[in-house]
């Protein structure tokens, strides 16, 4: 119960201070519009020369692009501002006060800054997916369903757990406020479905930086394509990225000396 | 003009000495330039095999081809001077250039130039790579194409540095246009050939690309290059980058004199 209060004592907090700066949420809408723009237009122009982009047929690759929106989105509003301002404390020293807190240090440096407007591209996500799946109508059933909530869980947690890993390494180099940039460059490359990609961008894709796990697996168990060895891949490094990225975390806790020191 | 090229040299010795402070910058900013020529590479190539190998002329090998010259006039006519300039006018930082006896475009073009030059470095191997990688088919470059190429090259610079620059200026008016250059971005990627060759969009979009001089900043020299015009359209397509070279120039002059009016009012 406390981790979810607490979660949702920083979205109260995150949405007030957002409340102060609204022209920021025209930007955002400017900017999610804009995203949300290219991504169809790019599909239109493709689809106008072709039924089915590597065995994708246009609404299941909407489906990839919604799915694309929502993890994006999610990590957007919620992680990757949060381990911004976790290395940020880092540096600066100030996160003594975290670490002090009667509560896992991981998970409120994970919850501590919301950027509520990002939220628009989790709805953009979700309504995409539902037309892609109305589209779609019966060729999804309660298994495509569930598959694909149990993939999607899965995606998350094994992005989660990547960009908690990357934040660590704030502990030994303090200038790293660089590297999600890398990641939402990288990111980019899964509005597509990652096996049109040439074999070492396919790799590095899916095992460097599991752009594939969050977004084509996912897309994939609902549209029902689904290779079962990718399925166990998936639920195993679900499992195993959160063990890895607590242990590099606590490791990294071990390695930090405090402001004074 | 032995005084502008004194100014150019010392803004090239000082940008040079400031972007080797940016090296993680560098390597993010490497990392999107391979990966977007990459990304919509692989995309086009798909659709080619799909289509049994050709879609409207354009082959893999062709598509990797035009990609990767897309890449590269893309660098070389790239500039971020809109990001900056809203920066330089939200901050005041433009007070300090105004100031100084030239004007600040100058300061503008000299620090892109040596990016430009300093990063080819980058980018040169890069492409070598992708060359290597993707097998490109560059079998349609002929001399008088390279030959016009120059020309449309250098003329392609000035016309998009004449667009985003006109495009940054109004940053005198409103401190929030984040929104219109992302919506800028997107009519650019999708009407100058770099997301697609303007000859595989729908009908009206083609048509509209080729009135808009989106396409004469990008598509129209890397299809120049890779022998896909006539000497007619290469003509039409010079003429056409002079013109609106001209056209946004004078407009831009316009817009600077009003801005810089209104900028005095507001600073004072």
């Amino acid at each position: 119960m406390t981790p979810l209060r607490l979660l949702g004592v920083h979205l109260r907090l995150g949405i007030l201070n957002e409340l102060q700066y609204r022209t920021n949420l025209v930007a955002q809408l400017a900017s999610s519009l804009v995203g949300l723009l290219t991504a169809l237009f790019g599909l239109g122009i493709v689809f106008s020369k072709t039924d089915s982009l590597a065995g994708w047929r246009p609404d299941e690759l909407l489906a990839i692009v919604g799915v694309y929106f929502l993890v994006g989105g999610l990590a957007q509003t919620v992680v990757q501002p949060s381990l911004s301002r976790f290395m940020e404390e880092i540096r600066l020293g100030t996160l003594d006060f975290t670490l002090t807190k009667p509560v896992d240090a991981q998970f409120l440096a994970s919850i501590k800054k919301i950027e509520v407007w990002k939220l628009i591209d989790v709805l953009i996500g979700v309504g995409l997916i539902a037309v892609a799946l109305v589209r779609l109508g019966e060729a999804v059933g309660v298994r495509e369903a569930a598959m694909f909530g149990l993939l999607l869980a899965a995606g998350m947690a094994i992005v989660y757990s990547f960009l908690v890993i990357l934040a660590t390494f704030a502990f030994w180099f303090v200038k790293l406020d660089n590297i999600f940039n890398i990641f939402q460059s990288m990111y980019e490359a899964g509005r597509w479905p990652i096996s049109i990609y040439p074999g070492w961008l396919r790799a590095s894709l899916t095992f460097v930086v599991p752009i594939g796990f969050a977004v084509t697996v996912p897309a994939s168990g609902l549209v029902g394509r689904l290779a079962p060895s990718n399925v166990a891949l998936a639920v195993v490094l679900a499992v195993a990225m959160p063990l890895a990225a607590r242990g590099f975390w606590r490791f990294g806790i071990r390695h930090y000396a405090g402001a004074s020191a | 003009m032995r005084h502008l090229v004194a100014l150019y040299r010392a803004q090239f010795r000082t940008t040079i000495a400031e972007q080797l402070q940016y090296r993680g910058a560098l390597a993010i900013w490497m990392l999107g330039l391979i990966l977007e020529p990459v990304i919509y590479l692989s995309v086009w190539s798909t659709v080619a095999r799909s289509q049994g190998g050709d879609v409207d002329g354009f082959t893999a090998a062709s598509f990797a081809a035009y990609f990767i010259v897309v890449m590269l006039v893309d660098h070389a006519t790239f500039t971020w001077v809109m990001w900056e300039f809203e920066f330089w006018v939200r901050e005041g930082n433009l007070s300090p250039l105004l100031l100084r006896p030239v004007h600040p475009i100058h300061r503008q073009i000299a620090v892109n130039l040596t990016f430009k030059l300093l990063t080819l470095v980058i980018v040169v191997p890069v492409a070598a790579v992708l060359v290597l990688v993707f097998r490109p088919n560059f079998s349609g470059i002929e001399p008088w194409g390279v030959a016009t190429f120059v020309v449309a090259l250098v003329l392609a610079i000035a016309l998009r540095y004449a667009i985003e620059w006109t495009l940054a200026l109004l940053a005198f008016w409103t401190t929030r246009v984040t929104a219109i250059n992302k919506l800028y971005i997107v009519a650019f990627l999708f009407l100058s050939g770099q997301a697609v060759p303007i000859a595989l969009l729908p009908g009206p979009a083609r048509t509209l690309a080729e009135w808009l001089p989106f396409y004469r900043v990008l598509g129209f020299p890397v299809e120049l290059l890779l022998g896909r015009l006539t000497p007619r359209d290469a003509a039409v397509g010079i003429a056409a980058q002079v013109v609106w070279i001209a056209v946004i120039w004078l407009a831009m002059e316009r817009v600077w004199s009003r801005g810089v009016r209104q900028y005095s009012a507001v600073g004072a």
